[in-house]
């Protein structure tokens, strides 16, 4: 697609330039949206209505609203704090989150970098986000803050491990780590997805939005922030502008994963109908349709369930979770030996 | 099930009329008052005894009595499983107000006999921690005191309003 | 390699805390995430209710703020001043007055434990279950609401009877609201009571055995939740509770130790139950013809002497010690307020577990500072 950007634009340098910014163009509007469909899903299930003003129609502008006027607020920073490390911190945040955007198949004429190893960077790229973390806490200087971003590190760097497991799973059974080519690969009708490929990758998915909802620190795994124990968590000295960026940052993660796991498991940008409706623009839609299944299924587990403690949080990882993975990814591999 | 008189002969036997003392003709409920020196021992005494068996401290009040220049503790307590309940009264003097705690006995005393310090200046002896539970450490006076006067400036703030 | 250190942390949970229902302070000592100690400091809300009292010019006045000690569960704390000194004075109120003073003060139980229950989720995180019970909470606030204009510091409960009389159709939104809330109960259970997570979470956490329950004086449903059988409606009847019938809930361990949160929690949900049982019993009994204000006093001016009356309210054992030296102001007025003693206990059960305990402990024992500090 970078070729097709240069032959109209005078420079190639502004090419590639606008072919990164690409995702943004769909990470913004997304984040905008996803905060204020959260408070109205939230309110429904709470039997009451949400933002019903700004904008007119069912609040539509709230969040927008909101933003403007988290634009505008002061930004302290404690004066004790490690000024450096505060301010530095949520920029890495959103760094992180984004850059692992970079290989998602958003369609099947668009993917910001066609790379060979597209499941293994994105997992290591979002580590990032942990590091961004354990730098906030610290540098607020404020004890919460530091519990707040203990228990992160503990919790994805946990939390990792059965995500690799449950899409390395994914990768055994299609031998490549290219997410474009697994998404083609799923091409066709809704049944040669791979969730319907064998009953042990069904289980890696489950296993995988599990450990999914860890890593983005949703509930019930939403420790680091856990409002009515840490006050904010490793956020809580945090205001303005910086504080939105690591909300951004959560929602953008969430959407990270929500994707990963509709190109791993639910054909990506393929149409559910075969040729019906298929082509590069419906797999965008595809795509964003799909992700946000996942995350409307996210926001419903936030608002019913409670939190886990801290031990027990521990305890699902390392002594359900990842035995289940590693036995499931005997399994799949041995189905992709017999079958 | 018993009445404070019975209870009142029982602890007149084992611990001496000038220890125990019974008001009878009050209105209301009639209660004992209990030297501030023994008290300790008879609230031993009534939860330990097994017809008595008071295990249940519901009350513990800070009075001043101004009149009598006294200062006065009511305890109230209660038997959970034989269901009587019992008035004591320990009155001690206002210039040195000393009364022994009941906290090892009934551990619910140890806020109740703060609060006590705090807004009468009862002092309760053996208490493990006297401090001010409701007003700030610092604070002058104690308020339930009926000669009570509010201090003009608390760290450069002015306190009547 | 120098050798490694550690030491403990000392840590400031409230006054300015999501979870510690107010403004309670309590600092933790913490080893990791472990507990070594926590110690509650309180007095933030203090507002000198008993030096107020002492200065108001008839014991009447002092209703008002009974009112504002447990803003939850006002009419409880105005119920406890009344029959107090309706004792003192040798008052004798309606079968109608005490008919509807019971439904309130049910109704204000069941409106309280909604707010304890709901609360819980929140401090255990579950969002949803609070707003639900705020939904269920306003129609009792309504029924208030339509019989005195308040919805939460009534003013309701005079000595000697009530302020003023019921509405025509109070006996019909009651029956409504006996039909109501039942099946909504069952909601609450399947959204929470028996949630896996909730269990884990509250299950075998701040047991409290029954012996140290007793010794600190705990009450109400601390003490129920611990397995201790006492109910001062059934034990040291006011009112007409004697006349009827309800269970005593008490916590039996289902789910991990007996004494522990989740028994808390579930004694507050049974009670409703039974709350729900005394209020469809006493609308029936309620005659509908009576001046509800025939027996209240013109002047309270009670003898020289004292009393030390108790109640049940929503949260446990509500005393109050009145002095009176004859005049026409109270001489001493104490409130043994439940919430005060039941979060001496704090300490004792906090010890050891976690800081996430520690907020479902402190949400177990449902505290209302205005109550504890007065």
């Amino acid at each position: 697609m970078v070729e097709t950007l240069e032959q109209f634009l005078p420079h190639p340098l502004l090419a590639l330039f606008i072919h990164a910014a690409l995702p943004m163009v769909i990470v913004f509007p997304y984040v905008l949206f996803a905060v204020w469909l959260e408070r109205k899903v939230s309110a429904h299930m709470q039997d009451r209505l949400g933002p019903m003003r700004t904008g007119g129609w069912h609040g539509w502008s709230q969040t927008i609203a909101d933003m403007i006027k988290m634009i505008q607020k002061e930004d302290i920073v404690p004066s004790r704090s490690d000024k450096f490390l505060f301010k530095f911190a949520p920029f890495l945040a959103f760094m992180g989150s984004y850059a692992a955007f970079a290989v998602i198949p958003f369609s099947s004429e668009y993917i910001g970098a066609h790379l060979d190893v597209g499941a293994f960077y994105i997992l290591a790229v979002t580590s990032i986000v942990t590091l961004s973390i354990l730098m906030a806490g610290w540098a607020s200087n404020n004890k919460w803050s530091l519990l707040g971003a203990m228990r992160t590190s503990a919790q994805i760097v946990s939390y990792e491990i059965p995500t690799v497991v449950a899409v390395l799973s994914v990768i055994v059974a299609t031998g490549t780590l290219n997410l474009m080519t697994i998404s083609e690969m799923q091409s066709g009708t809704i049944f040669n997805w791979l969730i319907f490929h064998s009953p042990f990758l069904f289980i890696a998915f489950v296993l995988y939005f599990i450990s999914s909802l860890a890593e983005v620190n949703r509930t019930p795994f939403d420790l680091p922030e856990s409002e009515s124990e840490l006050v904010g968590g490793f956020h809580t000295e945090y205001s303005g502008m910086r504080w939105g960026m690591f909300m951004l940052t959560e929602y953008a993660d969430m959407f990270l994963v929500s994707l990963l796991g509709s190109v791993l498991f639910f054909g990506g940008w393929n149409s559910p109908f075969g040729d019906f409706m298929s082509g590069p623009i419906w797999g965008v839609f595809w795509m964003i349709s799909k992700g946000m299944f996942f995350i409307f299924v996210m926001m419903w587990l936030r608002w019913t369930l409670p939190r886990l403690r801290v031990d027990q949080l521990m305890d699902v990882c390392w002594k359900y979770l990842i035995p289940f993975a590693f036995v499931n990814l005997v399994l799949v591999a041995l189905w992709e030996m017999i079958f | 099930m018993k009445k404070p008189e019975d209870i009142y002969a029982i602890l007149k036997e084992r611990f001496g009329e000038e220890k125990v003392e019974f008001k009878e003709d009050v209105k209301v409920v009639p209660f004992i008052v209990v030297a501030p020196d023994a008290i300790k021992e008879v609230a031993k005494f009534l939860r330990d005894d097994d017809d008595l068996d008071f295990d249940y401290l519901m009350c513990l009040s800070g009075v001043h009595y101004q009149k009598d220049t006294t200062l006065g503790v009511t305890y109230h307590i209660n038997a959970t499983r034989k269901k009587h309940s019992l008035t004591l009264k320990c009155i001690v003097p206002e210039e040195n107000p000393h009364v022994q705690s009941v906290e090892s006995i009934w551990k619910t005393a140890n806020w109740h006999e703060r609060e006590a310090y705090d807004m009468t200046g009862i002092i309760f002896d053996g208490h493990p921690d006297l401090r001010r539970i409701l007003c700030p450490d610092d604070w002058d006076g104690f308020p339930l005191r009926k000669d009570y006067k509010v201090q003009e400036y608390y760290h450069g703030m002015k306190v009547p309003y | 390699m120098p050798e490694l250190r550690t030491e403990e942390m000392v840590i400031n949970m409230g006054p300015q805390h999501p979870s510690t229902h107010g403004v309670l302070r309590v600092e933790l000592v913490l080893d990791g995430e472990i507990v070594v100690d926590a110690i509650p400091h309180i007095g933030y809300l203090h507002r000198c209710f008993e030096k107020h009292s002492e200065s108001m010019n008839d014991y009447q006045q002092v209703i008002p703020y009974v009112d504002r000690m447990d803003y939850v569960a006002a009419i409880s704390n105005e119920l406890g001043f009344a029959i107090a000194m309706e004792r003192m004075l040798g008052i004798e109120v309606s079968e109608r007055v005490e008919c509807i003073r019971v439904i309130f003060a049910e109704l204000q139980r069941i409106a309280s434990h909604l707010v304890a229950i709901g609360t819980y989720g929140l401090d255990i995180g579950a969002f949803t279950p609070f707003l639900h019970c705020f939904r269920d909470r306003e129609r009792i606030l309504d029924i208030f609401e339509s019989t005195c204009g308040a919805r939460l510091l009534y003013n309701y409960i005079w000595v000697g009877g009530l302020s003023h009389d019921v509405p025509t159709d109070f006996k019909d939104k009651v029956r409504d609201f006996v039909q109501y809330f039942p099946p909504k109960i069952k909601e609450y259970n399947d959204l929470l009571t028996y949630n896996k997570i909730f269990i884990d979470r509250t299950a075998d956490v701040g047991v409290l055995p029954a012996d140290v329950a007793l010794n600190y004086a705990s009450s109400g449903p601390i003490l129920r939740g611990s397995g201790v059988n006492w109910d001062l409606r059934r034990d040291d009847p006011y009112s007409i509770y004697d006349q009827f019938e309800f269970d005593v809930v008490v916590g039996k361990g289902e789910m991990g130790t007996v004494g522990d949160c989740w028994d808390r929690y579930i004694v507050r949900v049974r009670e409703m139950e039974q709350s729900i049982r005394i209020i469809a019993q006493a609308v029936e009994r309620m005659p509908d013809e009576g001046d509800v204000k025939a027996a209240v006093p013109k002047r309270i001016r009670p003898p020289e002497g004292e009393i030390y009356a108790r109640t049940e309210t929503p949260r446990g054992e509500l005393g109050y010690y009145i002095i009176s030296d004859g005049s026409m102001s109270p001489y001493r007025v104490k409130a043994r307020s439940p919430c005060f003693v039941n979060l001496s206990v704090l300490p004792a059960i906090s010890r050891g577990s976690m800081v996430s305990d520690v907020v479902a402990i402190v949400g177990s024992i449902d505290i209302v500072l205005g109550e504890i500090d007065r």
